[in-house]
């Protein structure tokens, strides 16, 4: 549960909270790019470009303040960090096309950052994002408002339903239920007690609250409008300018510029 | 025997739900533990069968610390039925589910069987053996529920919010369930606020404000006690207002239940009469 908790917003106010979102989610979509890029193969892989990914974010999560919420994220991202490693570490050793242990342990290590990048830079999103910013942010992006509506309510219930389950394990618990007992196929199949009810209950609550919503006329009118208008403001501007320029010197490495492995660079 | 000593809870989100609570529940005691919203009931109880373990001190089960034991050995001694019955039914039938937990606690296939026809007649659930519990109304999956959890006899039973969303029959019906256990020799706790509901009941009580235990005493003590009731923020029952404020004509004031007054205002007629 501990991974939710590093997406739950928490109502502060900070620079980058009050940056608009649509500049928020573009810096996103360009650290994703930019991570996608580098990486490198396992002759040569990159590990040093996705270290400076993934201190070039800490200002944000400063000057944000979430440095706690952040924390728990990335611990709660840890276990799956874990297992991307040991998977790339296994399955390239096993394969033996590997130049030297370093590189090998470099590689792997690159593919995890990688990861760990992505989970960073969505965690400062999601922990910096209101959910109504977010929903106002997709509606004047011209998104259809029925969409925007299920995807706040989406993103507003997941803390809902983590508490929820957290519930329902303890009441299976209760009733002698064993998670951890067993075979992998008989682990898997502990979780159906859990998931049932979880289900069963998010379509119960999703059809009270369309009846709730209905009771309050909800798409009544075609032409909706807004009590806040989202404005692009100077610090957008220059987020996008980083943005726009972290990309093109992104770009300008990966075409133009050798990017050497740590363990060459090392000479290890 | 459940031996609660100088209890602290922090939630991990760092929410402090109990502070110190040391109790005392002796083997077929029927308790009842009160306060309002927040107060650290469901956190106190959650301790008795290791859902919580407590941050600080200890919680003793039969001779056992609860710290030493999983949730799975210490619900066998200790059964524990949910608020929200939605919250636990998952099977395709009621049979089915009442059949869950006995077979995870590993009972034998024809001990299950005569269990979930027992827990099914105990219940009056005879009728919906094979119906899926999804189909039947709030009550009868609430007494799904509880008979999915008194199938494997528990020594201890936990009541969580037992009333929430019943109707009078319901509860009455409940009232007259839980005597009968208690009569049977099994402990109760029930946890509520529902102050009517408790004092029919006449249990013992257990009033906790803010994580602390404010007072113990049986009910007639505690359900009188207009002080501590308003430090816990629960309203006398109807039955002791009208006593309390008749206090002038002679009248006891520590009767909180319908049969109880009756028997008073009879003999009081009498004597006037």
């Amino acid at each position: 549960m501990s991974f939710f908790e590093g997406l739950r917003f928490r109502r502060v106010s900070s620079p980058i909270h009050r940056l608009d979102p649509r500049v928020k989610f573009f810096y996103v979509c360009v650290l994703f790019v930019m991570a996608i890029m580098f990486g490198g193969t396992l002759k040569n892989p990159e590990l040093l470009p996705l270290i400076v990914l993934f201190f070039i974010q800490m200002p944000f999560v400063l000057v944000a303040g979430v440095k706690r919420e952040w924390i728990r994220s990335m611990r709660g991202a840890m276990f799956l960090a874990i297992f991307i490693f040991v998977f790339n570490f296994i399955f390239q050793f096993i394969s033996g096309s590997y130049d030297s242990f370093a590189l090998l342990l470099e590689y792997s290590f690159s593919m995890t950052l990688r990861f760990l990048v992505l989970v960073e830079s969505f965690s400062i999103f999601f922990l910096t994002t209101s959910p109504d910013h977010l929903g106002l942010a997709l509606e004047q992006s011209h998104v259809p408002y029925e969409f925007c509506f299920a995807f706040t309510t989406a993103v507003r219930f997941v803390p809902v339903l983590a508490d929820e389950a957290q519930t329902i394990m303890d009441a299976q618990k209760a009733r002698g239920l064993e998670l951890e007992r067993g075979n992998f196929i008989k682990r898997i199949k502990n979780y159906i007690p859990l998931l049932i009810p979880l289900i069963v209950n998010a379509i119960r609550r999703s059809l009270e609250l369309a009846e709730a919503m209905e009771s309050r006329a909800w798409g009544a009118t075609e032409k909706r409008t807004n009590l806040y208008v989202l404005t692009l403001r100077n610090p957008d501007y220059i987020l996008v300018v980083l943005s726009v320029f972290m990309l093109i010197l992104a770009v300008y490495v990966r075409f133009f510029l050798p990017v050497p492995s740590l363990t060459v660079l090392l000479h290890i | 025997m459940i031996e609660v000593k100088d209890v602290s809870f922090t939630y991990p989100n760092g929410v402090e739900a109990l502070h110190g609570v040391s109790l005392k529940i002796r083997d077929g005691e029927f308790v009842a533990i009160m306060g309002q919203n927040g107060a650290g009931k469901t956190t106190l109880v959650k301790q008795f069968n290791g859902l919580l373990k407590p941050t600080k001190g200890e919680v003793v089960v039969d001779g056992v610390n609860t710290r030493e034991a999983s949730v799975a050995t210490l619900a066998q001694k200790v059964g524990f039925v949910f608020q929200n019955p939605d919250h636990q039914l998952f099977c395709e039938t009621v049979e089915d589910e009442i059949a869950f937990a006995l077979k995870n606690f590993g009972f034998k296939e024809n001990t299950i069987k005569k269990r979930v026809t027992w827990a099914l007649n105990l219940l009056d659930l005879k009728q919906y053996s094979k119906t899926s519990p999804f189909m039947l109304s709030g009550g009868e999956r609430k007494r799904v529920a509880l008979a999915s959890v008194l199938a494997w006899n528990p020594k201890v039973i936990i009541l969580d919010e037992p009333t929430i969303g019943q109707d009078q029959n319901q509860k009455n019906r409940l009232q007259q369930f839980v005597n009968q256990l208690v009569t049977q020799g099994k402990t109760v706790v029930i946890v509520s606020h529902d102050v009517e509901f408790v004092a029919e009941c006449n249990p013992k009580i257990v009033l906790m404000v803010e994580g602390k235990i404010l007072a113990e005493g049986s009910a007639k003590q505690i359900l009188t006690n207009s002080y501590l009731l308003t430090q816990a923020s629960i309203v006398l029952p109807q039955i002791a207002q009208i006593f309390t404020g008749l206090a002038g004509l002679g009248l006891p004031t520590d009767v909180i239940n319908v049969h109880e007054a009756k028997k008073v205002l009879l003999d009081f007629m009498e004597v006037d009469s």
